[in-house]
């Protein structure tokens, strides 16, 4: 990701007519294709918390502002992920009370963590599973959106969602989230908080490619001195369970999950209907044996 | 050095900066660096984004990095761990000093030749023994006797004294083990409040990471710049970075980062008062500067770049009067107008309260928010007569009249202020054509994207059309001080639809063309000083070589296996050098110091400098190249194949700088102007030669005042941008910090019963401004001298207007500045703070 693709040594005029064909190419390192699957690997070891990616995520996918009042949490003022907005920088401060000394720590952002939440296109996705309209559907890049045109605004996305990411939008009534940028993909270019992300803590590509990444990111960081590095998300990992499988969006962390407000162990609401049906059945079962027992002694 | 020369660093010091959070595009390089490997420090008052990413974080109270630089020089010094080879051929570390010279160790806090009536210094006996050194910048002819341009000629007679044994008592080596002996690792812990183990890791890290083989890089920005004694801040690094060898090599240096996109650029084209385009000096009512021959005579340097100072003024003088600036009228060097005193924006806004000033034209700034002392900046400009105001959205600096402080706490009411304002609409980027020069001086050309909503005009639309319509008016005058507006050359193309001045033209000025036939100049060495050659910025000379090739325009990256200087993007001044003083990227022999860190180097073969970058050097001398100081030596003449600094006047280094400097040859720790404690290394408390404007409405605290106990910085955040109108008047930015705040250490907050989100109040004698706390952990108490000190920060990008509103920070803001820049302290200063809020605010 460093250095500069040979490709982009075919653009040298400052002014291009129009969009460079396959840019992700050049931006990310690879060409967007239907029938691959994509997806983000988010490298809080890497994120300044510049929220570049908040804004280029509000600019292209033209979401409105709507916070006016400071939080008093750390430099966070967007909250959490919303309906308005579907990149969100965490800050949890770590010094004093709730960390270490400021002049000891361990490399890469230990006393003030900062990590940019996103959707995770999960490969199981609950929201999707819950959407009785359709209007919730799987692209041909693998990724989870929201059409809003055909969305009833019913909400049962929101509570299938174990990560908290879909909301219904209290300006139309409808569900939104992040679309991993379909737009974009379509045309051929990089999602617009990965292009944006100064320091490549939001990463693009093609899933299994970026696992490989990651995981070669979490050996150097271990060689480096930090030994907490963990993938959450990727298969085979924390945040991988319940049924998801695994989070297209997946991110590297470096603290427990809940440190960063996500849950340790996702699940899926699906996974849950079969016991539940069981358990309903079972309890309806065992009140008309015990209405039945009642009726029966009340006789008597 | 370029930004993206920092991913070569193996360890890169961030002092003076809140690199992440203010250059975050920049820092990418830095991330790539640590990826690689590389140690990141960062010294700061407060730990901030960039503090999060480092490897080391070293807490150095607010205006003591002095001191803290200064312990660092000690320790190089000490403990041997200089690079001997590199120091002693390209810095003044063997050179003799004058025997008049007296140190602050000697005269407790002060330098000799200090003036106690007028305040200042006089550089005398600063000089090399035998030897007057002309300033390496412009403004040669500073602080010292009248017969100095004479005097510096002696510049040209012989090499400067020295003693490569270093072991004569004034030898520069000496001098500086003598200067900084009392800066041990116990009083940097005293003065700065860091912990003695954390600066020792620091020490290491930074030793370790100089040398052959190895290279660290230095970054700072405003947060070093913003103090009465910011220059001398920036020479210690400089010190420390001469001495460690990490000058002209790849990941060596130090990094000036800039913050608005062209801030550069307003430096070498100036906006400032006391300089032309390139640094040549602004002529000087008071200085030996009546004649051009007297102005070049005085600034022509005699040894050294700058011997070539008369082509690059009188190029300059062709491209401003064109065809009336002949030789018999000197050019037209006498409607340059001449200054007589400091005429920096500081004094303006006290010129401006005082009714001297009477009409304002403010582009691309926002002074009520940004000056100093902000009240006064409101009052001031509530005493104009009239008020231009360019800008796309409506500014403080606009809307003062009706919103502003004053207004608003009752003393003056709207119908009391005669200021006529005029707001006109301004384009932005996308919406004109020009050029950007950046932090490592490239200089990079945009195109205009769309065209801008109604009447919202480019400033060089601005400009020229006010030019030409005073031009006409003034036509028909026989009045001699009229004759700089007729004679001034104002031809740009025009074109029809709107009346856009062609930018393009403009940059061709600049680039410089043979007057005879208009052919562009390729470079700044086709100047000439005969009136033959036209250039309006001599440094920029080749960024139009030839027509129809705009350099800056150029977007050639080098591919994946390139050198990765990018010679083929845009243009860097000079001469498209990437990497300044890159002659001492190989040793006095024109060898690569080391494989690892190849560079620049001799190719005795061709008899050139290869390699690649630019060499900043002569490309044809010779390493062994020796002056013959039999006949008398001028110019390059006098630089020696193994002296890589061709713009000092003796080629080297300057560790002690013997001239250029309004407060002293070497860095000295001087307590802030206001400061909570008294100075523990001298009797003298705060830079003797700081510029001072006491006055009712500028009043100053006493150190250690016991009314404000609190040390104040005040900075920037990511999600704004200085002033504030680009990003508060967004919704998108302005949410992301959509309210003014105060940070503010847990320990103090508990003591004062302040919850964050709760209003304070903060306080000076300049004024009070209320605003929410958010209280952190991030900022820790500091142990100084003995006693504990709290540091409050304050962003300064908040106002009334747009959707991100807050008080504003300059309130509490004095006017106090750097003697040699004019630049404010508003990163270290002392307040008071309490719970509530403000009693009265009335509409």
């Amino acid at each position: 990701m460093t250095s500069v693709h040979p490709r982009a040594l075919d653009f040298p005029q400052p002014f291009l007519d129009g969009v460079i064909p396959d840019e992700a190419e050049l931006t990310a390192g690879e060409r967007v294709e239907a029938g691959k699957s994509y997806g983000f690997f988010t490298d809080t070891t890497l994120c300044i918390g510049c929220k570049a990616c908040e804004v280029a995520c509000k600019e292209w996918n033209n979401l409105p502002a709507d916070k006016d009042r400071m939080t008093g949490d750390s430099y966070d003022n967007t909250g959490a992920l919303s309906a308005h907005t579907w990149r969100h920088v965490a800050f949890i401060e770590r010094i004093g009370r709730r960390g270490g000394d400021s002049t000891t720590m361990p490399p890469y952002q230990s006393n003030w963590l900062m990590m940019s939440d996103v959707c995770k296109h999960c490969h199981n996705a609950p929201c999707l599973e819950a959407c009785p309209t359709g209007a919730i559907f799987r692209t041909e890049f693998d990724t989870v959106v929201v059409q809003t045109d055909i969305c009833n605004g019913c909400g049962y996305c929101v509570p299938a969602c174990p990560f908290g990411v879909v909301e219904v939008s209290d300006q139309d009534g409808k569900a939104h989230k992040c679309t991993l940028c379909y737009d974009r993909l379509k045309g051929g270019l990089e999602p617009a908080c990965a292009k944006a992300c100064p320091t490549d803590s939001i990463q693009f590509g093609e899933l299994s490619g970026l696992v490989t990444r990651a995981q070669t990111r979490v050996f150097e960081l271990h060689a480096q001195g930090q030994p907490a590095a963990y993938l959450y998300g990727a298969p085979e990992t924390p945040g991988a369970t319940g049924g998801l499988d695994w989070l297209n969006c997946f991110f590297l962390l470096t603290e427990r999950p809940e440190v960063y407000n996500l849950p340790a162990a996702p699940s899926r609401a699906a996974n849950r209907v079969r016991p539940a049906l069981a358990a309903g059945l079972a309890t309806a079962g065992l009140l008309t044996l015990a209405a039945a027992a009642l009726m029966r002694g009340g006789r008597a | 050095m370029p930004q993206w020369d920092l991913a070569n660093a193996d360890c890169i010091v961030v002092m003076g900066s809140n690199m992440a959070e203010n250059h975050p595009i920049a820092f990418r390089f830095v991330m790539q660096a640590k990826t690689r490997g590389a140690t990141l420090i960062h010294g700061d008052p407060r730990f901030t984004r960039t503090s999060a990413m480092a490897d080391i974080y070293a807490p150095v109270r607010a205006g003591s990095d002095i001191a803290f630089l200064g312990g660092l020089i000690r320790h190089v010094l000490e403990n041997d761990l200089w690079f001997r080879e590199f120091a002693m051929s390209f810095t003044n570390l063997s050179t003799i000093i004058h025997e008049g010279y007296r140190d602050p160790e000697d005269l407790d806090g002060h330098f000799s030749g200090w003036d106690e009536d007028e305040q200042t210094y006089l550089a005398d006996t600063w000089q090399y023994e035998g030897q007057h050194v002309p300033s390496s910048l412009a403004e040669h002819h500073v602080l010292t006797t009248e017969s100095f341009a004479e005097e510096v000629r002696d510049m040209s007679e012989g090499p400067p004294p020295n003693d490569p044994s270093l072991q004569h008592p004034r030898c520069v080596y000496q001098i500086l083990r003598r200067h900084y002996a009392r800066y041990t690792p116990d009083m940097v812990e005293r003065v700065t409040g860091c912990p003695r183990d954390v600066f020792a890791k620091v020490a290491d890290a930074l030793c370790r990471n100089s040398g052959r083989e190895r290279t660290t890089g230095f970054c700072y920005a405003v947060g070093w710049t913003h103090h009465s004694t910011g220059v001398q801040i920036i020479r210690a690094a400089a010190i420390l970075q001469a001495l460690l060898g990490n000058v002209g090599r790849p990941g060596g240096g130090i990094l000036a980062l800039r913050g608005h996109t062209s801030i550069q650029g307003s430096t070498d084209i100036p906006t400032l008062y006391d300089m032309l385009p390139g640094y040549l000096p602004q002529p000087h009512a008071f200085k030996p500067h009546a004649t051009l021959k007297d102005y070049l005579a005085t600034e022509q340097s005699p040894t050294g770049w700058w011997f070539s100072f008369p082509d690059y003024a009188v190029s300059l003088l062709k491209a401003w009067y064109g065809a009336a600036a002949d030789e018999a009228g000197d050019f037209g060097y006498s409607w340059i107008p001449k200054m007589v005193g400091d005429h920096s924006q500081l004094p303006m806004t006290m010129a401006m309260a005082d009714g001297v000033l009477r009409g304002l034209v403010v582009l691309g700034q926002n002074p009520v928010i940004g000056g100093s002392n902000s009240r006064l900046v409101q009052e001031g400009l509530g005493r104009l007569e009239w008020l231009v105001v360019r800008d796309f959205t409506e500014t403080e600096t606009a809307s003062f009249w009706y919103a502003g402080d004053p207004v608003r706490n009752g003393g003056l009411q709207p119908a009391d202020i005669a200021t006529e304002v005029f707001l006109m609409p301004a384009s932005i980027t996308g919406e004109k054509a020009g050029s950007f020069t950046n932090t490592h001086r490239l200089v990079q050309w945009h195109e205009q994207v769309v065209d801008s909503p109604g009447d919202s005009r480019s400033e060089t639309w601005f400009v020229y059309h006010l030019g030409r319509r005073l031009k006409e008016l003034y036509a028909g005058s026989d009045r001699a001080r009229d004759q700089p507006i007729q004679a001034l050359t104002w031809d740009y193309p025009v074109e029809a639809r709107r009346q856009e001045p062609d930018a393009e033209a403009v940059l061709k000025e600049i680039n410089g063309y043979r007057v005879a036939d208009g052919a562009l100049l390729s470079s700044f060495k086709d100047t000439r000083a005969d009136g033959s050659t036209a250039c309006g910025c001599w440094i920029y000379s080749g960024v139009f070589p030839r027509e129809g090739f705009n350099k800056a325009r150029e977007r050639r990256p080098d591919g994946p296996d390139g050198p990765g200087m990018h010679l083929g993007w845009a243009f860097a001044w000079p001469n498209n050098r990437r990497i300044l003083g890159n002659r001492a990227s190989a040793d006095p022999d024109g060898r690569p110091w080391s494989e690892r860190k190849r560079l620049m180097w001799w190719e005795p073969a061709e008899g050139r400098w290869v390699g690649a970058d630019e060499i900043d050097f002569e490309e044809t001398k010779a390493p062994d190249y020796r002056p013959d100081w039999s006949g008398n030596v001028k110019g390059m003449e006098a630089i020696g194949g193994h002296e890589p600094f061709i713009m000092i006047a003796d080629g080297r280094a300057a560790l002690f700088a013997p001239s250029g400097l309004e407060d002293g040859p070497l860095p000295t720790h001087y307590e802030p102007f206001e400061s909570p404690i008294h100075n523990p290394l001298y009797k003298a408390q705060s830079n003797p030669a700081a510029k001072l404007w006491p006055r009712l409405d500028n009043t100053y605290h006493d150190e250690a005042d016991p009314r404000f106990p609190h040390v104040l910085t005040t900075y920037r955040l990511t999600e704004h941008h200085s002033g504030g109108s680009p990003t508060r008047s967004v919704p998108v930015t302005a949410e992301l910090q959509p309210e003014g705040f105060a940070e503010i250490p847990s320990e103090l907050a508990q003591r004062l019963g302040i919850r964050s989100l709760d209003w304070v109040v903060l306080s000076t004698l300049r004024g009070e401004v209320q605003t929410r706390a958010l209280v952190t952990d991030r900022l820790r108490p500091f142990r100084v001298d003995g006693r504990v000190v709290h540091q409050i920060g304050m962003p300064w990008h908040f106002g009334w207007e747009g959707y991100a509103t807050g008080d504003i920070a300059n309130v509490l803001t004095s006017i106090v500045a750097d003697p040699n820049t004019s630049m404010h302290e508003n990163k270290a200063l002392t307040c008071a703070l309490r719970k509530g809020r403000l009693k009265e605010v009335r509409r």
